[in-house]
């Protein structure tokens, strides 16, 4: 199967001191799917995002794009970063003028069009506001009719009306063309339900990657009397009096005799390994790129 | 063409909400056989949500064997549920009742409990 995007021993320092901001990160995102990466503010979700975009050079590792590397398929991706860069000096009309002269052969007026809404085309970008100026840039990104769409925290200054509507515009471009996403956030909410695969960065590093519904079911909660949880792996634990509440990768059957057993949430999933910073990585096979992969690469 | 509400709170899976809700129309006679169901497109444009997470629902759907995949032409009802369309007389006798019980004061939760109460008795031991 071919990936949207692949990383191996991915690394980039920024300056000579200091942590990396992405270290040793090995991941993969199957084609065709809706990807979210999630982690605190600095965690490295956007160095990740410029690597994949071809913005900037990792200083040690390979990152590939659609099989191939960044540069190469540049033409195939679409990326918004965070600031959604765009001339303030041109208008609305202008600016989807340049989309098509930037991407002969690619270039979907409709879409691109639909996209920028009600909006008013003889507007200049540096006097719209910043939601406004996030549409133009989806609009920019959507009418190349990408494979791959790489956005930087894309809905964060747009109100919950035009989020909804923006996100039900990437779903269906989704859902029609089966265009890969990969979008980083610190806002689950924004999150749930629209994206299927997930990767949590924290501190330069991938703490968790997969299908969301493996993630899930990989993970139990449980509650019950303080007893050793071996040979369960244990990502989070907390004791109050004499009950235990813990999130586990059970290593097979659970103790339901002793022990009350739920599935978590996503939320109950990530807040654990955020506050358990020790707790091991875990990729499911599917967002584990293998070795073989890099020697073929 | 039924249209999906989807609520992010509510705890029940998206796909289980677009299961119930294709069921619900079907009972209530609002989709009948023939017709279509909204294309995975149609539905992730107006909810937002994952287009894996309709082709699920309506995956399930079919394997319940209510609806039928046409390639390239879309999803169509195959069969119907229960016998009480919209426009049946038992909804209208329903209406009637429910309109002479909020006239004599009670409100729509009294409705709902006294609803549940008489469904729970009548099919008290029956798992269906």
């Amino acid at each position: 199967m071919t990936s949207a995007l692949e990383a191996h021993g991915l690394t980039k320092r920024y300056g000579r001191r200091g942590d990396p901001a992405l270290a040793d990160c090995t991941l993969r995102v199957p084609a065709g799917r809706v990807c979210a990466l999630v982690g605190p503010n600095g965690a490295g979700k956007s160095t990740l995002l410029a690597l994949a975009a071809g913005l900037t050079r990792p200083t040690a590792g390979t990152v590939r794009v659609l099989g191939t590397d960044p540069v190469t398929a540049r033409e195939r991706v679409a990326y918004v970063a965070q600031d959604k860069p765009l001339y303030p000096q041109l208008t609305v009309a202008e600016t989807l003028r340049l989309g098509a002269e930037l991407n002969p052969g690619r270039w979907d007026a409709e879409a691109a069009d639909r996209v920028v809404g009600t909006l008013d085309r003889a507007a200049r970008v540096r006097a719209l506001s910043g939601g406004q100026r996030t549409r133009v840039a989806l609009a920019l990104a959507l009418g190349k009719r990408p494979e791959l769409l790489l956005l930087d925290e894309p809905m964060a200054d747009l109100d919950p009306l035009a989020r909804h509507q923006l996100m039900g515009t990437l779903m269906a471009d989704a859902a029609e063309r089966g265009t890969g996403i990969v979008m980083s956030s610190h806002i689950l909410s924004e999150l749930e339900g629209v994206c299927d695969h997930l990767f949590l960065v924290t501190g330069g590093r991938v703490r968790l990657g997969g299908g969301i519904d493996d993630l899930l079911t990989a993970h139990t909660l449980l509650t019950g009397p303080v007893r050793d949880l071996a040979p369960h792996t244990v990502v989070e634990a907390r004791v109050t009096g004499r009950q235990l509440t813990a999130l586990v990768r059970p290593d097979g059957p659970v103790d339901t005799t002793t022990w009350h057993t739920t599935e978590p949430t996503l939320e109950d999933l990530l807040l654990a390994h955020l506050r358990s910073p020790d707790a091991p990585p875990l990729l499911t096979p599917s967002a584990a790129a293998d070795a073989d992969g890099a020697v073929a690469a | 063409m039924v249209e999906y509400r989807i609520d992010r709170r509510s705890g029940v899976a998206t796909y289980l909400q677009i299961v119930q809700q294709t069921k619900q129309a079907l009972r209530l006679g609002l989709l009948e056989p023939g017709d279509r169901l909204p294309t995975a497109r149609e539905v992730v444009e107006a909810t937002a949500i994952n287009p894996n997470t309709v082709l699920k629902a309506y995956r399930e759907l079919e394997r319940e064997g209510l609806v039928e995949a046409r390639r390239g032409l879309g999803t169509f009802v195959r069969r119907t549920l229960g016998s009480a369309p919209a426009d049946s007389p038992l909804r209208g006798e329903l209406a009637d009742w429910a309109a002479r019980a909020r006239a004599a004061g009670l409100e729509r939760d009294d409705l709902t409990a006294l609803f549940t109460s008489v469904l729970d008795q009548l099919y008290e031991g029956d798992d269906s």
